[in-house]
């Protein structure tokens, strides 16, 4: 399908016209950050803002939602199961780190035992991803082999000069242009060659960022687990970890939940919330926690997004480099710098 | 502060060298020039990743639980680099018999305000590679991916700098520090204050807004030097309150109001809670709020400015305030 | 103000065992009437109660919090109720302060033989919760559904 265009101060009418017949959601700010909500009259597209501090995944995945609820009802229980998404939305904005992070929820939530809640908004939902504007230098995309000037998704854009450009990608995407074409507009060559030079200047950037070089080595599928998993290294790297929960809560690929229960006084809620490996609470049995102390919850962690997911799902790795864990750590402790320290040495010499 | 920065590090060698100490908790050098992490070196050699610069703003005084036993138990001692905030925090855990004092070298270290990199990026900064403090002692040029600029570093103190609580040590075994106490900077409560003159609908509007972005990771509990409960009741199932979501605007509210009653009168104002929120949430608000209600009601009262005071909340009078009296003054 | 017309108040009401909680059985005795709107919890002092407590029962849905204890210096354990002074005082105070109306919030000193004192104040609380409307600030939404 060819390329459209849309002015960047007419993004208001796009999301207008789109909310017609589904829900946007895009970054949006409050009280000075910015994260993922529903589009309404007067908000716009900031392009400016590189990250929102939870990943898009939020839209696919919430931090918590609800699942069955069950009171009784004289002698018996009453049970309603929370129906699983039915409305069509898009979620526009979305960089090409976080497209690739649905790619690594998509592979866990996808295969079986399926997870209907997020299958049916993966399926309900349209991916309108936007070239990121300005990298950062906490940025390493790269590293994992995204491609940052094509985002991805659906429909994905280029921003130049004040103008988006656009091009479908998948039958959803086609259908969402189609459904605003009287207010997108065809593209002459010179819009075609305006695109095709902010990818150019992008890459240009990307090959500057400071972690440009950060490779993969030493992990993923092919290295060997249990000398990466002894490397002695893993006791300093977890020294001063404050063992919150802030790096898997922003992560885009992070994936693992607990569900509760909340006692309303007139029902039973289940619901369940994103949970955080690194919690001293975490995948507590009756027997106690299988990793009692912060550097065996460091290191589950950072073993799962480099080795264990790697060997799950055939060597994808299970980060992708957005970097909003390296800029929101309280004690500046990160994937980036467990690289550094294990990476790219033969772990039986260490 | 550079040359405070050299002195320092030379010292820290030393002390490592001569054996009076085997290790030392300071900050360690980054990926950049921002990202130093806590870390406890336990060799010379190591010692060449200690870095003391604007960027260390995170208080050690939390580590010296866990390291001044170790230390102990392996017949050590270990040094730790206290600016004059943390000291208040190192002496309210002493307070709380937290720390084994006699394994710990409490080396003062002078501080000129430290910058927060979330606040120049905040400036319109992108893609920022490296500062250089300008010789007027008063701007950053920063660098970046885009081009350079300059910034004031005032404009981008750490929220705790910003209102600093002056340049004295409470404690320490040997201090290096160029600082004249000044005394604090500005008005702390000033922020409490605006709050506090708002309409009860304003004050609740601001709060949902901020308390929203809450997102229960917890940070400004881990942070905090005076949240040292082995188990806390947020951690704790059978309390009924160990919801680890952000399902209802209240929850939060709760959450933050605990968070910051469990440190009432043992808060130093250390501003490590608003420093580590990734959401930016104020929490310092909270906690300043208490501390100014216990000046008011209960008098002047600073935790940690000497160990072993008996804090406002495990104390009383019997002609203290009554609630209802606090219910009653001014405003609606 | 309250917008729905079958709304009747919630109060929740901490009393001492040595104290209030005697008083409110003598006021019970004593044919002194109080709204059944008010649902007492016995407490061994004022001082057991935790300032999560109140803030738990707001958030289940109470519409005001009421803490009844012996008169300061009468406490059954000596000084429990001095701290519990100390300690409501400051969170009444920061409820304030992220807005809840004041009026939701009240602590009272009641001894086993003020059954009268009792039920005035249980009396005036209510009605000034009834003034106050539905708490709707500080409520769990899933409790209010």
């Amino acid at each position: 399908m060819a390329m459209k265009k849309i002015a960047l101060t007419q993004l208001e009418q796009l999301f207008a016209a789109l909310s017609l017949t589904r829900k946007v959601y895009l970054p949006v700010e409050k009280a000075g950050q910015y994260d993922y909500a529903p589009w309404q009259p007067g908000l716009t597209y900031h392009p400016e803002v590189l990250h929102t501090v939870k990943s898009a995944k939020s839209v696919f995945f919430p931090q918590s939602e609800d699942l069955i609820r069950y009171k009784r009802a004289g002698l018996s229980l009453e049970i309603s199961q929370q129906a699983p998404e039915d409305e069509e939305f898009v979620v526009f904005g979305v960089h090409a780190c976080d497209v690739a992070g649905f790619e690594v929820l998509d592979r866990v939530f996808l295969s079986e035992p399926v997870d209907s809640y997020y299958k049916a908004r993966r399926e309900h939902g349209t991916v309108f991803s936007v070239m990121c504007a300005k990298p950062e230098e906490t940025c390493f995309c790269g590293t994992f082999g995204i491609d940052a000037e094509a985002p991805g998704g659906d429909v994905q854009s280029w921003l130049a000069d004040g103008v988006l450009y656009m091009e479908a990608l998948t039958e959803k995407g086609e259908a969402l242009l189609a459904a605003v074409s009287g207010i997108v507009s065809e593209v002459d060559d010179a819009g075609t060659q305006a695109a095709a030079e902010t990818r150019a200047a992008h890459k240009a950037i990307m090959e500057r960022l400071p972690l440009a070089d950060l490779t993969t080595d030493g992990f993923g599928a092919d290295a060997e687990l249990l000398p990466l998993f002894n490397r002695p290294e893993w006791k300093e790297l977890a020294s001063s970890c404050l063992g919150c929960g802030t790096c898997t809560y922003v992560c885009p690929t992070c994936q693992c939940y607990d569900i509760r229960e909340y006692n309303t006084g007139k029902e039973i809620r289940r619901f369940r919330v994103w949970d955080s490996c690194m919690y001293s609470d975490f995948t507590m049995m009756a027997a106690g926690t299988p990793r009692p102390d912060q550097m065996q919850r460091f290191r589950q962690r950072f073993m799962h997004k480099l080795k264990y997911y790697p060997d799950n799902y055939g060597g994808a790795f299970s980060c992708v480099g957005c970097g909003r864990c390296l800029q929101k750590c309280p004690i500046s402790m990160n994937i980036v710098k467990v690289m550094r320290k294990l990476g790219g040495a033969n772990h039986n010499d260490k | 502060m550079q040359r405070v920065s050299e002195r320092v590090i030379a010292r820290a060698r030393e002390l490592m060298r001569e054996g009076t100490v085997n290790k030392v908790a300071g900050w360690k050098a980054g990926e950049f020039f921002y990202d130093c992490a806590p870390y406890v070196f336990e060799s010379e050699e190591s010692l060449k990743d200690l870095v003391y610069d604007r960027f260390c703003a995170a208080n050690l005084s939390k580590y010296m639980i866990k390291n001044s036993v170790a230390a102990g138990a392996e017949g050590g001692k270990v040094l730790v680099l206290l600016k004059p905030c943390d000291t208040y925090s190192f002496n309210q855990l002493l307070t709380e018999h937290r720390i084994a004092r006699e394994n710990v070298y409490v080396l003062g270290v002078g501080c000129e305000g430290m910058c927060d990199i979330d606040r120049i990026r905040e400036k319109g900064f992108k893609g920022i590679t490296g500062v250089d403090e300008n010789a007027d002692g008063k701007t950053l040029t920063v660098h970046t991916l885009y081009g350079d600029g300059e910034v004031a570093i005032d404009d981008v103190l750490v929220n705790k700098c910003e209102f600093c609580k002056g340049k004295a040590h409470m404690i320490f075994d040997e201090l290096i520090s160029d600082n004249e106490d000044e005394g604090p900077r500005g008005d702390r409560f000033a922020g409490v204050r605006e709050l506090e003159a708002m309409s009860p609908a304003d004050r609740f509007a601001f709060w949902q807004s901020e308390l929203s972005k809450c997102i229960r990771c917890n940070a400004c509990r881990n942070a905090c030097p005076a949240c040292s409960c082995r188990k806390c009741v947020f951690d704790n199932d059978a309390s009924g309150i160990a919801s680890k979501a952000n399902t209802d605007s209240f929850e939060e509210k709760m959450f933050h109001i605990i968070r910051a009653f469990h440190v009432a009168g043992r808060c130093t104002d250390c501003g490590e809670c608003t420093r580590v929120c990734p959401q930016g949430i104020p929490l310092h608000l909270f906690n300043r709020k208490y501390i100014k209600d216990i000046n008011e009601f209960y008098g002047e009262y600073a935790a940690g400015a000497e160990a072993g005071q008996r804090g406002p909340l495990i104390n009383y009078t019997v002609d203290d305030i009554e609630p209802a009296a606090v219910s009653d003054k001014g405003g609606n | 103000m309250s917008v729905n017309a079958d709304w009747k108040p919630r109060i929740v009401a901490f009393c001492c065992n040595w104290c209030s909680y005697a008083g409110a059985d003598l006021a019970g005795s004593s044919r002194l009437a109080y709204p059944a709107d008010v649902k007492i919890i016995r407490e061994p002092c004022s001082c057991r109660v935790n300032p999560m407590f109140i803030l738990k029962a707001f958030e289940r849905g109470a519409d005001g919090v009421i803490l009844c204890g012996c008169h300061p210096g009468d406490c059954h354990y000596s000084t429990g109720n001095y701290y519990t002074r100390r300690r409501m005082a400051l969170l009444f105070s920061m409820l304030d302060y992220i807005g809840v109306e004041r009026g939701r919030t009240r602590v009272e000193w009641v001894s086993a033989a003020e059954g009268a004192k009792f039920s005035r104040v249980m009396n005036d609380f209510v009605a000034q919760i009834r003034e106050l409307g539905e708490n709707v600030k500080v409520g769990d939404l899933r409790c209010k559904e």
